[in-house]
């Protein structure tokens, strides 16, 4: 590059680069060497422990249960809140009066904070289901989020709820993609409705399902805010998530360093997960 | 013919119980929060009638401090965005146009952060931050800069690609700069994809909890998502006076949706579509 060339390079590119190192790279890197010691957010010494912390991580029962957990929510929440949000887009592509409206609708939760939310649905669950299970005698209704699998439906539930208006309009896009012309010669080819959705739809929405499946995965993995208003991570620790697990360990038992290397291997793992996703969608889409 | 319309009935049926099944936790938290407390605790389910109240929505409002945690919770927003829009947009039209390997060095870095989980980077960042004294409004804003780049520069990268240089260097010769050409030629052709950048970045700046958490630590520079969760944790019992707080941090947003509404369902189309 020539010098005025590199000059304007860095004017144009420097700033924003700047606070992306200092915010992001930067503490990943020192993220990933205080893994390796005794750091406890307070003392001003810091030694180096070798794997210590890693073997913890290996021998700490409770965090192999909430990543467990994390993983079936995150398979539960990926399924429901994709085929939700394609349903809906299903509906309000059909040509339906009010269609604008219902759009509206379905897309509102996700601008409204997933703290909030949570709330909402903790008085959802636990006061209204609770009224309407005694009203109508429904004893499944009641005690919602006083145990593992209804504080699991409830996180499911809230999550399909606030998400599914989002991939709802990521699949109108995709639906809206396809060609007239390939829907006509399907209705003189006589298709019917079935055979139009299997046939044609879903295989050329194929790329924003790869788009909704990795927003939808990666936002489950690293779910907080509803964790932490809807339950809590309770009853117990039953339905913490790894998020949640990870502050845990850094504040209320001043182990920086263990939950440092904690959050490296979720690192890992979440790069893992969402790089074979992208990798197979996009095998699966040139296939089709 | 008949089946058609039969079909149309149903589809129509299923569109209304929908609405209702997702607007119904709305509903039974705003006829709740006009209830008494002893209004509450007779019937969940059923309109206030005589137990209603408007008392819990002033309440709340002065225990949230709304004007101010609304107020800090808008400069930071907007100041985030404006800072987000100029530096991201620049920055992603100088990688498009220079094709060196360290542009794309550079693009593929930040594309790949955006994998990253908060919980990764919180501790070091609090710390590398507190010895830089900005544990406050200016620095959680320059950390919003750095959160939001990778999204930002990938969606305003995508775009640009699809400018043609022609223009630009038509411009060159007139005896224009680069930054003249950027923001003379180029930046008000990005208009499209800046409404795309600006809502997806309103999206989680606004509504953002943990970092805010972790930076803030005094009363008077928090936002409404600190606020509330502070709030809730004073009055958890009190499900009619949280009610109304929580109805009250979710007013600015669906007004601004309301008003925004075409421009936010496209600017969520055009970010998905990359």
């Amino acid at each position: 590059m020539q010098k005025g060339a590199k000059m304007w390079f860095w004017i144009f590119v420097g700033p924003i680069l700047f606070a992306f190192t200092v915010v992001l790279v930067i503490p990943t890197l020192m993220g990933i060497a205080y893994s390796f010691t005794s750091w406890n957010g307070i003392a001003s010494k810091i030694e180096y422990v070798g794997f210590e912390n890693y073997i913890k991580v290996f021998k700490d029962i409770e965090f192999f249960t909430t990543f467990w957990f994390t993983a079936k929510f995150a398979v539960v929440s990926i399924i429901s809140i994709n085929l939700v949000g394609f349903l809906l887009a299903l509906l309000v592509t059909s040509g339906l009066k009010g269609s604008n409206f219902l759009r509206g609708a379905f897309f509102i939760p996700n601008l409204i904070g997933g703290l909030v939310l949570g709330f909402i649905w903790q008085f959802i669950f636990t006061k209204g289901f609770d009224a309407i299970g005694a009203k109508l005698g429904i004893e499944f209704l009641r005690g919602w989020l006083s145990t593992e699998a209804t504080g699991f439906w409830g996180l499911v539930i809230l999550m399909t709820w606030q998400m599914a208006g989002y991939m709802m309009v990521i699949y109108i896009s995709g639906i809206q993609n396809i060609p007239d012309s390939v829907l006509e010669a399907a209705a003189i080819d006589g298709a019917t409705n079935w055979q139009v959705l299997k046939d044609i739809t879903i295989p050329l929405v194929a790329p924003a399902f790869t788009v909704g499946i990795f927003l939808t995965l990666s936002n489950s993995f690293k779910l907080y805010d509803q964790n932490l208003s809807l339950t809590g991570g309770g009853p117990g620790n039953s339905t913490q998530m790894v998020a949640m697990n990870i502050y845990n360990t850094a504040f209320k038992f001043n182990t920086f360093g263990l939950a440092q290397s904690k959050a490296v291997i979720f690192l890992v793992v979440l790069a893992a997960v969402a790089l074979t996703q992208m990798y197979f969608s996009k095998k699966r889409e040139v296939e089709m | 013919m008949v089946e058609k319309k039969t079909n149309k009935v149903a589809l129509g049926i299923i569109g209304i119980f929908s609405a209702a099944v997702f607007l119904a936790p709305f509903y039974l938290a705003l006829i709740n929060s006009l209830k008494t407390q002893k209004g509450f605790l007779l019937d969940v389910i059923g309109l206030p009638g005589k137990y209603f109240t408007f008392k819990n929505y002033v309440e709340a409002f002065i225990k949230l401090n709304f004007l101010k945690s609304a107020t800090n919770s808008l400069l930071i927003t907007v100041t985030s965005i404006l800072l987000l829009i100029v530096f991201a947009s620049m920055a992603a039209w100088m990688l498009v146009r220079t094709k060196t390997k360290l542009s794309t060095i550079i693009f593929l870095t930040l594309s790949a952060a955006m994998l990253i989980p908060f919980q990764a980077v919180m501790l070091p960042l609090v710390r590398i931050m507190g010895k830089l004294h900005l544990l406050n409004p200016g620095g959680i804003i320059f950390m919003y800069l750095g959160f939001g780049a990778p999204l930002s520069v990938v969606l305003y990268h995508g775009f640009v690609k699809s400018v043609p240089a022609e223009i630009e260097e038509a411009a060159i010769i007139d005896g224009c700069n680069k930054l003249e050409v950027f923001w003379k030629v180029v930046f008000p052709l990005l208009k499209p994809i800046t409404v795309t950048v600006s809502i997806l970045n309103a999206m989680w700046i606004w509504n953002d909890f943990l970092l805010p958490q972790l930076v803030i630590n005094k009363p008077e520079w928090q936002t409404i998502p600190l606020k509330m969760f502070y709030f809730f944790g004073q009055f958890s019992k009190r499900w009619d006076l949280g009610l109304a707080g929580l109805i009250i941090a979710m007013f600015p947003i669906i007004v601004f949706y309301l008003a925004m509404q075409k421009h936010i369902i496209k600017g969520v189309m055009q970010g998905s579509i990359k």
